[in-house]
């Protein structure tokens, strides 16, 4: 099965352009990331109920989150969204080593987001401000708190999930890039991972002001 | 090139099924009609599996006593029958089956736009499936399939297994909507407008749109599931603080939709019988294709009428009584133009088209019985009675498998180039139609004179309504093997068919049986709409002539 000798190695078969198969990978991605969002719609509803539940409960116990790090956390986030997107410029301008330059760098934030993350977790488990069964801290008034943080670690779980998968996401672009297989002609796996990596960003916007800032 | 031109009169043609051989080539495909072959005999052997244990139920109900099994062993038959039916069979079904083959092919494509996550997502449903077969050997699951809380996160068993089961097998219900949806917006051929496609595409499309919104809400109720048990975080645990409802709501915003994911690609199916068979152009094209898409979007906003009895106040009753009634509207849409459609048409009786009836019969009572139980007054009688096993059955078995089983024979000749034998194709659908309504329909009666769902001892009085349903359970098993043999035996003994054996429009009978690896040699052109059955005409042709 060979085609016309000008089709381009990455050109898939059963498109007729490039420009084809980057909108359908674009709009692929899209719907995938609306998929996402409406998993954490999932959880953001379990948040609203509870919290409509329990006002005083959620306000008391949101005070023991620390707004430092979560600060900090969500400025790393950002600038991360930045570099990707830098770097997908980078690709667009057939800057390979720029390219991967700003990959790293992307992933060294990620990496600094998730060390922050253990260090709240650290400090949560060693309060015992756990969720469900195993919360045993008595500092906080109001009726069962525990349910403040199942819905915490739940929802940060999942995001710190997402992060993870983002580095290895990011990792396999990286290392695609350093082997040449990207240049300004064709780079829609970084402009996707970069798509993501905005959505992770994104929900970590929402999930800031909503656990560690609303009072 | 060349060299191939002279083998080709002497040799068979180069199809998909005989491209490459040997099973490497089926386990690393690409092509979307291989992969839809994958999820063919996957998704039987899932049914087969589940049909044994409908049959074994019906059995233990022959008689008022426990004769075959304990309570404990019922109670985890009918919930592994109920989750097989309904994720592992019923959801893949027509889209991952009959959609995989027919849609790229019906709107001039090579294949799905992602080849590579379509192979994905049939290796992420045997995931599924393989650990929903090891939580029955890691103890089994006695919830029921709706895993309502707070019974699933107490009752003994594999239950977090199972649940991860289904959390998997949703993200192959994903990928395939997400690839579908994909298709269908970007690989269209030139000319193939929105309205040139044919309308099993657009029962599709809508059932993407409803794949990606709704799952994912599933996919998250049922990890908080998994959490409560494995860590009991509280969420639902009333004793906790929690709300054991609250999961109920989750699982009904997606699962009411889910029966949209079972019916709809079942309707697209139904709107391809109905034109060819009554070669005939479709009545009100426009207005079938908007149903189904209204029908997505509606179906968000009904979840509520599983939960009359639940507790739930009387102002949110209300509410979703009357937006269930809307519903009914689209779908009397879609009854109404395709009775029109026969009407003056001249119908044929072929296999396919005897399910298309059976499917207008049995569908029609399932959609009645549903207005009884979308009023709350009738419901709080029916509830958690025999009426709603009758009532579902009806819907997804008398509609979606109806459906279904019309498209694989309808489709049978020009996926594997062999007819099936018509004569015991239509003994088949007639066998089918008797113990499908001979199972079923007593347990409407057993159900208003009060017998509960669920129960394996019941009262004498009830016997005879059960003895008639078991009888019909055997008859039913009987007809589906009959047809398992006519399809069967036809994929290798079978004439061979020509191209267009029913004399249908869209595109998938323009070209050879069984299809070339890439569909079509050239891109197609579009010169008519999908149902042009006034405008132009095509002498059907069974056999191709060659013995
Ligand atoms: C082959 C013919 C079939 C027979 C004889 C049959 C029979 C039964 C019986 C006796 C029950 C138990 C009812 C109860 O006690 O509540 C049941 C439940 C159920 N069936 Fe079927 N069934 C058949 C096919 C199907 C199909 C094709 C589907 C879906 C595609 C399906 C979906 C279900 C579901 C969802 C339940 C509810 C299970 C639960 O209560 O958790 N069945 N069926
Ligand atoms: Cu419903």
């Amino acid at each position: 099965m060979s085609h016309g000798g000008d089709r381009p190695a990455f050109l898939q078969h059963h498109f007729s352009d490039a420009e084809q198969q980057r909108e359908s990978a674009k709009l692929g991605m899209w719907i995938f990331l609306l998929t996402e969002i409406l998993l954490f719609g999932g959880l953001f509803g379990f948040y609203v109920f509870f919290r409509a539940w329990n006002p005083e409960m959620f306000i008391n116990a949101h005070e023991h989150l620390n707004r430092v790090l979560g600060g900090i956390n969500t400025v790393v986030l950002i600038v991360s969204s930045l570099t990707i997107a830098l770097a997908i410029r980078s690709i667009q301008l057939n800057e390979k080593k720029k390219t991967m330059w700003f990959l790293a760098t992307t992933i060294l934030l990620a990496v600094v987001f998730l060390v922050i993350k253990y260090f709240e977790y650290e400090h949560k488990f060693h309060l015992g401000q756990l969720p469900g069964q195993f919360y045993t801290y008595t500092g906080i008034e109001g009726t069962n708190p525990h349910i403040f943080f199942s819905v915490y670690f739940a929802m940060t779980g999942l995001h710190g999930l997402h992060v993870i998968f983002g580095i290895l996401a990011i990792g396999w672009v990286l290392w695609r890039t350093k082997k040449g297989e990207f240049s300004a002609e064709y780079h829609t796996p970084v402009e996707m991972v970069g798509l993501y990596w905005h959505l992770v960003d994104i929900i970590w916007i929402f999930l800031f002001p909503l656990l560690y800032l609303i009072g | 090139m060349s060299t191939a031109t002279t083998a080709e009169n002497t040799q068979e043609k180069v199809n998909y099924l005989n491209v490459a051989r040997g099973i490497k080539s089926w386990l690393f495909t690409m092509d979307h009609k291989r992969i839809g072959i994958l999820y063919l005999f996957s998704v039987m052997a899932m049914f087969l599996f589940g049909g044994i244990l409908a049959l074994s139920i019906r059995l233990e109900l022959l008689s008022p006593g426990a004769d075959m099994m304990t309570a404990d062993t019922y109670n985890q038959v009918f919930t592994l029958h109920g989750a097989i039916m309904i994720f592992l069979f019923i959801i893949p079904s027509v889209p991952a089956i009959l959609g995989n083959f027919a849609l790229p092919i019906q709107i001039g494509a090579k294949d799905v736009a992602f080849p590579r996550l379509n192979l994905a997502s049939w290796y992420v449903y045997i995931a599924g499936a393989a650990l929903a077969i090891y939580a029955i050997i890691a103890g089994s699951v006695d919830t029921g399939w709706t895993f309502y809380t707070p019974y699933s996160t107490q009752a003994s068993g594999a239950v977090i297994t199972m649940v991860l089961a289904v959390f998997i097998l949703g993200f192959s219900s994903i990928f395939t909507g997400i690839n579908f949806i994909a298709t269908i917006h970007k690989l269209r051929a030139p000319g193939m407008t929105w309205y040139k496609m044919p309308l099993f595409v657009w029962g599709l499309y809508a059932t993407g749109i409803i794949q990606v919104l709704a799952t994912p809400v599933l996919g998250i109720t049922l990890v908080l599931l998994i959490l409560e048990r494995a860590f009991g975080i509280g969420i639902f645990d009333p004793a906790m603080g929690g709300d054991p409802v609250l999961f109920q709501h989750f699982f009904w915003f997606y699962s009411h939709p889910a029966v949209y994911i079972m019916i709809l690609p079942g309707m697209g199916v139904i709107s391809e019988l109905i034109s060819t068979f009554s070669h005939r152009k479709i009545f009100g094209y426009k207005a079938i294709a908007y149903s189904s898409v209204a029908i997505a979007f509606l179906s968000f906003g009904v979840w509520g009428h599983h939960m009359f009895v639940s507790g739930q106040s009387q102002y949110a009753t209300l509410i979703f009584s009357f937006l269930t009634f809307l519903v009914a509207i689209p779908s009397g849409v879609k009854m109404f133009n395709w009775v029109s459609t026969m009407y003056k048409g001249s119908l044929t009786f072929e296999t396919p088209m005897l399910f298309t009836l059976t499917f207008f019969f049995t569908f029609a009572i399932g959609g009645l019985t549903g207005i009884f139980l979308g009023a709350t007054a009738t419901d709080v009688h029916l509830t958690d009675t025999y009426f709603i096993v009758a009532h579902f059955h009806y819907v997804m078995m008398g509609g979606t498998i109806m459906a279904f089983f019309g498209g694989l024979y309808y489709w049978w000749p020009k996926i594997w180039g062999r007819m099936y034998n018509e004569a015991w194709g239509q003994i088949s659908a007639l066998l089918v139609f008797l113990g499908f309504n001979l199972t079923f329909f007593p347990q409407f009666i057993a159900g208003t004179q009060g017998m509960p769902r669920r129960y394996f001892l019941y009262p004498d009085k009830y016997q005879m309504l059960n003895v008639v349903s078991t009888t019909g359970s055997w008859i039913l098993a009987l007809g589906l093997v009959v047809m398992a043999v006519v399809l069967i035996h036809a994929m290798k003994w079978g004439r061979k068919a020509g191209k267009n054996p029913w004399g249908a429009l869209t595109l998938e009978w323009m070209i050879d049986s069984p299809p070339p690896p890439h569909n079509f040699e050239e891109t197609p052109k579009i010169e008519h709409g999908p149902y042009d059955h006034d405008k132009v005409l095509v002498k059907p042709d069974k056999y191709s002539g060659e013995a």
